[in-house]
């Protein structure tokens, strides 16, 4: 049995989440360099010059990516033979967020009810999912998402006779009702089957999978490759005013379903897709 | 596809001379709104209150910054959704409001309006809020300061640089 002291997830947290709002993966950035080399559209071109020097002022000058530092959304990992210490783990995750978007000057975006709208004042509650494995890992991966592109993500509880057709047509109305909203270029993540909860879960966790791979199944990976390709002809462009660079990477999870169920969901995400990761 | 230099306030000769494409540079006073502070404003207007800036000839940026660290006047600064906006806009537009700064498309209505009224639709680059917040000389919250991020401040800009995404002719650059 190995021994985790609850305390030490929470101080990993309020670090890793103020570095997760400056710094994003440098594969990002490098797609952004090189659909800057290759657009055509001049206004495609200003705004990837945009983004390249947004994303360096921000981590040079530690000034958060975006002004929309999100909502948190975390996945922890749980090796059952790892026992914890101290006071209990839900309580230290939130007080990690709490500290992390005081002391990193990050915005406090969530408010106590949907109807009431009264904001927390300090960036909590993160949504937390917790997945219970073998052995004694501890992994947390932390995800600050924005509203502006959570808001464009969808869900379907398609027949299963639709098949690949529908579902192809589902994702890409989803990007293209979205248009500039999401702040495009974007990364896709499609989650298929399981059940109405199951697959929401999988299209975001879709999006923690390295964008420019392709799934090992490999009528997945066509999808993901097919969805690309036609996202990408939509024109829609970097921030909406046209281009061939919409998407940068698709990436799709399945689950088994029901003999009567096809569910699908579409979870959007913005160029700044903020992710960052810890094993304790 | 114009690089234009632009000192506010907007006025209609101004406006008349953008055309959607045009990237600005603007120089002058903008004032940040976003849904909450949009929301108190049309209750202001039905009761026929005293309104935190005047709307004639000027700019409304959606935006609600992250908190300004120590020595820094404002943290992160880019623009939010436009289209949670759609419902106020026009009336705005009528008052005399010559341009909203935001990200992503508009209603018709808000379109219909930018023609009738001669006003603009301008874009920022959504997710560039760090490289926005160093064009932001000035910041001084003029109401609402319970809201927090979505406070009323009045900002004064350099060089912010900008799209056309909507001209006062209707042309928009989310059309294909
Ligand atoms: S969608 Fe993403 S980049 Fe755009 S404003 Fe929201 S968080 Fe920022």
């Amino acid at each position: 049995m190995r021994i985790i002291k609850t305390a030490d997830i929470r101080d990993k947290i309020a670090q890793l989440s103020q570095q997760a709002c400056i710094k994003v993966d440098k594969k990002i950035t490098d797609a952004f360099a090189k659909s800057y080399e290759s657009e055509k559209n001049p206004v495609a071109k200003y705004v990837f010059e945009q983004l390249i020097e947004n994303y360096k002022i921000a981590e040079t000058e530690n000034i958060p990516i975006c002004q929309d530092t999100g909502m948190v959304t975390m996945f922890v990992t749980i090796g059952q033979d790892v026992a914890f210490k101290g006071e209990a783990m839900e309580k230290m995750i939130q007080e990690g967020i709490r500290i992390g978007y005081r002391e990193g000057f990050l915005r406090k975006s969530i408010v106590n009810d949907p109807i009431e709208r009264v904001n927390t004042g300090d960036n909590t509650p993160a949504v937390i999912h917790y997945e219970l494995v073998e052995g004694d890992v501890f992994n947390v991966v932390i995800v600050p998402k924005g509203a502006g592109c959570e808001n464009m993500s969808r869900i379907a509880m398609l027949k299963p006779a639709d098949g690949l057709p529908v579902i192809e047509k589902f994702v890409v109305d989803a990007v293209r009702d979205a248009w500039a909203n999401p702040c495009p270029p974007l990364f896709i993540g499609v989650g298929i089957g399981g059940n109405f909860e199951k697959v929401a879960f999988l299209a975001k966790k879709a999006l923690l999978l390295p964008f420019d791979e392709r799934s090992e199944t490999p009528y997945i990976a066509k999808l993901e490759n097919d969805l690309l390709d036609e996202i990408n002809d939509l024109d829609i462009g970097p921030q909406g005013f046209g281009g061939q660079t919409t998407a940068l990477g698709v990436r799709v999870l399945s689950y088994p379903t029901h003999i009567a169920s096809l569910p699908v969901a579409v979870n959007i995400s913005c160029h700044a897709m903020r992710h960052i990761e810890f094993s304790l | 596809m114009a690089r234009l230099n632009i000192k506010t306030p907007l006025t209609k000769d101004k406006i008349e001379k953008l055309k959607a494409g045009d990237i600005i540079l603007l120089n002058g006073t903008i004032y940040s709104a976003r849904d909450a502070a949009h929301k108190r404003i049309m209750q202001l207007i039905e009761e026929g209150a005293d309104l935190p800036f005047p709307i004639k000839d000027q700019i409304i940026y959606y935006m609600g910054p992250t908190p300004a660290r120590e020595g820094k006047i404002i943290g992160s600064a880019g623009p939010t959704t436009s289209y949670r906006m759609d419902s106020f806009t026009p009336k705005l537009i009528e008052m005399g409001l010559a341009a909203s700064i935001g990200k992503g498309s508009r209603s018709t209505e808000v379109v219909n309006a930018l023609k009738a009224n001669k006003a603009v639709y301008l874009s920022a680059v959504g997710g560039a809020g760090a490289l926005l917040s160093k064009r932001i000389r000035s910041v001084k919250i003029i109401a609402f300061e319970d809201l927090g991020a979505e406070a009323v401040r009045k900002l004064g800009v350099e060089e912010f640089p900008l799209i056309v995404a909507i001209d006062s002719y209707g042309t928009s650059l989310f059309e294909r």
